[in-house]
């Protein structure tokens, strides 16, 4: 599909560099202090100026991870410190706002680093306009993700010199949902995942109870004896509708496997190990593995039942660990 | 201090796993954390202004799931331990209320310069709130 014509306007400007965006302060003792005290950071690189001393920095030295933080524009949007470019590094980010894509979250924060820096260093940042994707469309909405690589450098009397770079990536999108406004003191409603409860009929009532008492219940003909799992109303082998149970020794080994790999499902397990288990009394059920190492499992593992519990108790479902052969 | 001991990089192999950090987010951490990384977007620290924009509560920002990744990997490897760099890709976010927990493990090590190579997870109750990986110099 053709792109829309305002479009144009913006690929042109991939590639494009923009000028300095100074920091506000230089690297300094007090905010690499109140940043590494919410982190909980405690490496005493930043904060022991004793036991900086004694690194090859000759002194202490600003979190890495601290250094975009250094010139952002701090509470007043675009409110840039004195003498960084009267460019805005963003601009195409408002040119896909004005024709519709209003919301941004940032996805991707590659940081690199030439080296750390030291107390009293002024650093700013030029910024190229790397990439902007296709539309496409994610769970969050329609939109674009537009690359920007920022160039971090200390001011030096003999030239100033790169210290790092970060690669930001952010997703400007029109969101799939549009979001109802939220009434005025309503609690928050922070989404909780749970685990799919299982469907339960007459028929598989018997199966879960067992589970929720701690037993892996088969069904059983009473009037031929032959056991058949998943449940089913009739007998597989004589056709009779008599039945009961017996409690299986939840002992069995690996019939075969499956590692859910792709989508991640939360609140699963990731990668998810799905085992096909035959139980020494001779049925077979799918459950899932607990347990196994990655490229460990092996079809005729060993396994033994155990019982999990779910989401505060609210479910429970029989899981399978290897054991020794 | 959680180590003050420094992991050498002959004491490390592919495949070590990092010991996990669980880590409760909150209010105040998601709120704090902005601040104290210069972000003052709304969304970081004001309910009302991140529900309007369709979020049910405030959410962690990106720089600060910068910094606790920082922290999960130098908390194992030590002050010694030099960042080379430190790549993260954001996915399900961080409410109040969730716990995020850090796994990672040793996916290579170069002998020549000393270097090794984690790749990160931190998981919330909605899947993984960021993967990434940190590249290190050890002693």
């Amino acid at each position: 599909m053709a792109e829309q014509e305002w479009m144009s306007e913006v690929r042109a400007k991939v590639g494009r560099e923009y000028g300095r965006v100074y920091a506000w302060d230089e690297v300094n003792a007090p905010m690499i202090r109140q940043w590494c005290e919410v982190m909980g950071v405690d490496n005493p690189l930043y904060l022991d100026a004793d036991h900086a001393a004694t690194t090859e920095f000759g002194g202490i030295v600003a979190p890495p991870a601290m250094l975009q933080a250094w010139c952002l524009e701090g509470l007043h949007m675009n409110n840039y410190a004195p003498g960084s470019t009267d460019e805005n590094p963003y601009e195409v980010l408002k040119t896909l706002e004005a024709h519709g894509y209003p919301s941004v979250v940032a996805v991707n924060s590659d940081l690199s680093f030439e080296r750390y820096v030291k107390l009293g260093e002024k650093l700013y940042y030029t910024t190229r306009l790397d990439a902007v994707g296709e539309e496409k469309t994610t769970a969050l909405g329609t939109g674009y993700f537009v690359t920007l690589i920022m160039s971090f450098f200390s001011q030096k009397p003999e030239g100033d010199e790169k210290v790092g770079q970060l690669l930001f990536r952010v997703f400007k999108f029109r969101p799939a949902n549009v979001p109802k406004p939220v009434e005025k003191g309503a609690a928050p409603a922070v989404p909780k995942f749970k685990r799919p409860k299982p469907g339960i009929s007459d028929d598989t009532r018997f199966f879960w109870e067992g589970v929720d008492a701690g037993k892996l219940l088969i069904q059983r003909c009473t009037c031929c004896g032959t056991l058949r799992h998943p449940p089913a109303p009739v007998c597989i082998k004589c056709h009779s509708f008599d039945w009961d149970t017996v409690e299986a020794s939840g002992k069995g080994q690996l019939y075969s496997f499956v590692v859910m790999h792709y989508p991640e499902v939360p609140p699963f397990e990731h990668p998810n190990p799905i085992g096909l288990i035959e139980l020494d009394e001779g049925v077979r059920l799918i459950a899932g593995l607990v347990g196994v190492k990655r490229g460990e499992i092996r079809i005729g593992q060993r396994v033994q039942v155990e019982f999990q519990s779910f989401d505060d108790g609210e479910l429970t479902l029989p899981m399978f660990r290897p054991v020794a052969a | 201090m959680t180590s003050k001991n420094s992991k050498r990089f002959d004491d490390v192999r592919p495949g070590e796993a990092l010991p996990e950090l669980a880590i409760p987010i909150t209010t105040t951490l998601i709120a704090s954390a902005a601040i104290a990384t210069r972000d003052y977007f709304p969304g970081h620290h004001d309910m009302e202004a991140a529900q309007q924009l369709g979020s049910p509560h405030v959410f962690m920002n990106i720089l600060t799931t910068s910094g606790l990744s920082q922290r999960f990997v130098e908390g194992w490897a030590g002050p010694a331990a030099r960042f080379k760099d430190l790549k993260i890709k954001l996915g399900a976010p961080n409410y109040p209320g969730d716990t995020m927990t850090f796994s990672g493990e040793v996916v290579r090590t170069d002998a020549a310069s000393r270097e090794v190579e984690i790749a990160l997870k931190g998981k919330n109750s909605m899947g993984s709130h960021v993967t990434g990986t940190a590249t290190l110099v050890l002693p």
